[in-house]
This record gives C-alpha cells, sequence and structure tokens, in this order.
C-alpha cells in the first residue's frame, strides 16, 4: 500500500493540463495498488480552496498547499520533500514539462530515491509501481523498478490522459507550513511566460505547415507561409523550439514539449529533424508529411511520407502544385 | 571565478546505439565522442571569460566515466578549459542518473567552484535532469535550459523558455546551470589547441579521493534498476521518396494527398 504524491503546476489561477493528466494517472494507479493519489501546490493567493478542491474530481484525495515562489523547481522540491517525509508517500509523480524535470530530479537527490524521466506508461504490479520509457530514439522501451522506499515517475508530455468525474467530492486542501532551504531562494523570477512575436492561433488549424532549422533562415519562413496560404482555409504555420529560440518565428506558433501539443489532418514539417521534444507535440496528427534533406533524420521513421531533398527546390514546386489542384 | 563544466563521453552520433543484452546496459563500445551539448556549455564558460563583467581565474572540464573518457576531456581542453578533472572507478559503473549526480558533486566539492556549467542532455541517455540533481547535493541554486546568460552584479541573469512563454530568472552565485543548444555557436577549435590539449593537466580521482560513499553508486547503490527492454509497438513504416525529379516528386506528393482527400 503506498500514496502516490503529484506536483500541479499552474499559471494565473489556472492548473496546467499535463499536471491534470498526472492527477488522473495517479488516482487510477493508486487505486491499483491500495493508496491514495496526493498533490502538492506552490503559489500564492490564486491557488483558493476552490480551484484547489476541484482537484478532486481528477481523483485527488488530498492538496498540499505552500505559500511560495512561482515557477521555479527548487521552492517545490523543500514542499514535495516535506511532505514525503511526514506522511510517507511511496511514489511521486510527475506530468513531464521542464518544471517536472527539474522537481523530479532535485528531489531524487534530496530523499536518495530512483528517478526515471520520459515516461510513457505506468503499471501496477503487485503493490509496486513499474514504469516504462522509451530509449534510444524510442526504438526500444526500457522497464524501470523502484527500489528504496520512494520512486519517481516524470511523465512524457500528453504521456498521462485527463480523466474528471464531477461526482468526486472535492479533494481536502492542507496548508503546509514550511520553511525553504536557503539555495531555494537564490534564484528569483524577474519576468514569467513572456510571449515573444506575434499571437497566432495553430491549435484550431486543419493544416500546419511546420518550419525547423532546415529552413536556414527567418526569411525561409516565407516558403512555409506561402504553402500554407496555397492550401488556403483552415491551415497556418507552425515552427520548432530551434527556430522560435532564433528569433525566426513567434513563440506562440510553437510545437512540442514547451510549446503546443496539435494534432491537425495533415502536418507537413520542412526542414524539422523529428528531436523527441518536438515529436511529442505533433505525433498524434492524422498525416504527416516529412520534407528533410537528411535521410537519417528522426522524423522520416514516424511520417506517412517522407520526402529527402532540398525544400528550398521542393517547396516552390509544391506550392504552385497545390494552387493549380486547389484551382481546378 | 572559478567554473567547473561537466562533460560526457557519448557515442557518435554516426553509431548506432544499442542495449548489451548480458548487461542490461547501453553499449558504449565503439567510436565516441564528447557531447555535443556540452560543447555549448563550454562555450558559454569561454564567452563569460571573454566578456569581461566578471574575471575568470579558471575554467575546469570535469568527467565520470571509463578510461576512454579522456577523449571528451581532451575535447573540452582543446576548445577552452584550463584543465581537467577525469573521476574514474569501477565503484561507479553502472551508476543511474541519482548516483551519477551524487558521484558529481563530490567531485565538483573537491573543486569549490563558483558556477557550474553543463549541457542541456546527453545525446544517449536522452536525459535532462543530471544539472538538478547535482544542484541539490551542492545546496546551489539551479536552473536547466538556459538560453542567455549574463552576469550582472555579481549574480546570472538567465533567460529560458518555459511551460508559458520565456521566463527571465535572477540567480546569486554559486549556482548550476545547464544551457540549452540555442545559448551559442560553439567555436571550432584551433589545430593549436587540438595539439596541445594532451598537455594540459589532467588530474585522476578515484571515488575514495573524493569521498563517494561507496553504498550510494554503481548499479547496487542506484535506486532504479532497468533489467528489462521490450521492443514499442511496431508502426507501419512510411512512404519514402528520394528527390531526383522535382516535378515527378511534387506530383508524388499531390496525388497521395488528393488520395487522403487533404486537398
Amino acid at each position: 500500500m503506498a500514496d502516490i504524491l503529484t506536483y500541479v503546476l499552474h499559471y494565473e489561477g489556472k492548473l496546467n493540463k499535463n499536471s491534470l493528466g498526472a492527477v488522473s494517472e495517479g488516482a487510477n494507479r493508486a487505486a491499483e495498488i491500495g493508496g491514495e493519489c496526493h498533490a502538492v501546490v506552490v503559489g500564492g493567493e490564486d491557488l483558493t480552496d476552490e480551484l484547489l478542491g476541484s482537484l478532486g474530481s481528477y481523483g485527488a484525495t488530498k492538496v498540499f498547499r505552500a505559500r511560495g515562489p512561482e515557477g521555479l523547481a527548487q521552492p517545490v522540491i523543500d514542499v514535495m520533500a516535506k511532505v514525503i517525509e511526514d506522511h510517507g508517500h511511496g511514489y511521486a509523480l510527475f506530468g513531464g514539462g521542464l518544471l517536472g524535470f527539474e522537481i523530479g530530479a532535485g528531489l531524487a537527490a534530496r530523499r536518495n530515491a530512483g528517478v526515471t524521466m520520459e515516461v510513457t506508461a505506468v503499471r501496477a504490479e503487485g503493490d509496486e509501481l513499474v514504469a516504462e520509457r522509451p530509449i534510444l530514439g524510442d526504438s526500444k522501451i526500457s522497464v524501470s523498478h523502484y527500489r528504496g522506499g520512494l520512486g519517481i515517475i516524470i511523465g512524457r508530455i500528453n504521456a498521462f490522459e485527463i480523466e474528471s468525474d464531477p461526482a468526486h467530492p472535492a479533494a481536502e486542501v492542507v496548508d503546509v507550513d514550511i520553511e525553504y532551504s536557503p539555495w531555494s531562494m537564490q534564484a528569483s523570477m524577474i519576468e514569467r511566460g513572456e510571449q515573444r512575436g506575434a499571437d497566432v492561433d495553430i491549435e484550431g488549424a486543419d493544416i500546419l505547415v511546420a518550419g525547423g532549422r532546415g529552413l536556414g533562415k527567418a526569411e525561409g519562413f516565407q516558403l512555409a507561409e506561402d504553402l500554407a496560404a496555397a492550401f488556403g482555409g483552415n491551415s497556418a504555420v507552425a515552427a520548432t523550439r530551434a527556430v522560435v529560440d532564433a528569433g525566426w518565428y513567434p513563440y506562440a506558433a510553437q510545437i512540442g514539449q514547451t510549446g503546443k501539443t496539435v494534432a491537425p489532418k495533415l502536418y507537413l514539417a520542412a526542414g524539422i529533424s523529428g528531436a523527441i521534444q518536438h515529436k511529442v507535440g505533433m505525433q498524434s496528427s492524422e498525416n504527416i508529411v516529412a520534407i528533410n534533406k537528411d535521410a537519417n533524420a528522426p522524423i522520416f521513421e514516424f511520417s506517412d511520407l517522407g520526402i529527402v531533398g532540398d525544400l528550398n527546390k521542393i517547396l516552390p514546386k509544391l506550392t504552385e502544385a497545390v494552387k493549380a489542384k486547389k484551382g481546378s | 571565478m572559478k567554473i567547473c563544466v561537466l562533460v560526457k563521453e557519448v557515442p557518435d552520433a554516426a553509431v548506432e546505439k544499442r542495449i548489451d543484452p548480458s548487461t542490461g546496459r547501453m553499449d558504449r563500445s565503439g567510436e565516441k565522442n564528447l557531447n555535443p551539448y556540452d560543447t555549448h556549455a563550454i562555450e558559454a564558460a569561454m564567452q563569460i571569460r571573454e566578456g569581461g563583467a566578471v574575471p575568470v581565474d579558471e575554467i575546469v572540464a570535469v568527467t565520470m566515466g571509463p578510461e576512454s573518457a579522456v577523449r571528451a576531456l581532451h575535447k573540452a581542453v582543446s576548445l577552452g578549459a584550463d584543465r581537467s578533472l577525469h573521476l574514474s572507478d569501477t565503484a561507479l559503473a553502472g551508476s543511474d542518473v541519482g548516483a551519477t549526480g551524487y558521484a558529481l558533486a563530490k567531485a565538483l566539492e573537491s573543486e569549490q567552484p563558483d558556477l557550474v556549467l553543463l549541457g542541456q542532455q546527453s545525446d544517449d541517455g536522452e536525459c535532462y535532469t543530471i544539472g538538478a540533481v547535482v544542484a541539490d547535493h551542492l545546496k546551489m541554486p539551479s536552473l536547466t535550459q538556459v538560453i542567455k546568460l549574463d552576469v550582472e552584479d555579481g549574480a546570472l541573469r538567465c533567460e529560458r523558455q518555459a511551460e508559458y512563454g520565456y521566463d527571465t530568472v535572477s540567480v546569486e552565485l554559486p549556482a548550476v546551470i545547464s544551457v540549452g543548444d540555442a545559448i551559442n555557436e560553439p567555436r571550432y577549435p584551433s589545430l593549436k589547441a587540438i595539439m596541445g590539449a594532451k598537455k594540459k593537466q589532467l588530474d585522476n580521482l578515484t571515488a575514495g579521493d573524493v569521498g563517494i560513499d561507496p553504498s550510494l553508486v554503481g548499479a547496487d547503490g542506484s535506486r532504479v534498476q532497468c533489467g528489462e527492454f521490450k521492443d514499442p509497438p511496431p508502426k507501419s513504416a512510411g512512404q519514402i521518396i528520394e528527390d531526383e525529379d522535382t516535378t515527378e516528386t511534387v506530383e508524388k506528393i499531390i496525388a497521395w494527398l488528393d488520395e487522403r482527400k487533404l486537398i
């Protein structure tokens, strides 16, 4: 019998979707090993009893609330370490994302626990949990068993499905008194959640033309925009993290780990290698077409149609052909 | 300021990676190289030194790994590190992330760095977390995947992309920072630097030299056991077109899209 402690991230009074998935997953697995699922939140006054009580509908029975800085990992490590010390949780579960990686790893160090990241499935074996994570470019799945009292499981984003039942009772909210570690207070947020570039909407698009570093330069995105325009209707242009960090395209158009998750009818990837961090944001697309000059690019392993070639030659002709086809 | 850069030897990108069925560990034979993500950390250290906002006395490359890992240290030195430190001990073999982070932290304690830099991930283990483990053991503030790093008034000003957009965070020193690959374009080493790398000071350390508790490292000291591997559900391979005649290629793409009613 073991309880599972999850971390729930929030921003501007809203709970994070991947965190809600972790709560649902935690509740389902806890039921199998005879325990309960609890949650930890750290933040300010927007963490109301009502908001946190709503975690009950996702399966949490108890929410531990600490007042502290938001958006940084180390204060959360302090809170989770204390809650686990006081209550003896057997597992800590995270829904993925940057903070989950940082908190889970730091917590592993603090509590001398085992940690597995990028987990895509959690199973109960008897009264224990085992975690499955794809490795070697998703070509193998490694199964983690834990020993030593605490196992830390960090999901890949979108790995855990959100399940909610409004009939569940509200979660009990417990305030935690915490004295933060000195080093946890040595990092401070100057600005959080800055949006860089224009506000574009890609989540509702049926057709996405996504551009990566292979477009060569910011101006290269014109090729992607021309193709999206040729498709017309409900189409848009998306981008990888690399090109957003480089300032070639707005953050609001970014797919993947720290960007958006999409599942359009057609995802056309131009000059995108297909790193795991990108894949997790678009792998549910109905049809994936990839154009890349590197025949060994990982994206060809999960695309339905792959074209090995120079996109500077292919995209303009494809744009003309789509226009012609639409006009016929 | 003393900067320590954590580096790792990984299989060369061209080598097919596999699990050795007899040990359940990654087969690390074959051609190896310095983890490409680590070159961004060394470059970040060099740019702090050259930026002049704070005097940098020393840049030290630190690795843990078998004898062959010395080549990763030579590469790190050729890219700008002044000397290097190699933690190597059979007792460390098979360490998981938690045990590896603990061992590296013990090695770093002996150096007392003002700043620890590392790359955002290793190219082989696909693990993004070693920095957070090291930081907790060293009791230092930490941030990962930083894409802009400046020293201002004795503290670090860091930018990174997180769940809701770009965050700007001020981090006091000493600190542990992992850098993203967007932070810089690593320079190429000069021929002279490559030739001279083997002559720079390299200290070999055993687990005992830095006070590592042997019960906390190696396969037995690790809290995660991954002895079991399975294949992912099969996915039907997609169709591949090699573009030779672009007009023909485009016709094929249009036909493919048309078949699926996507135009």
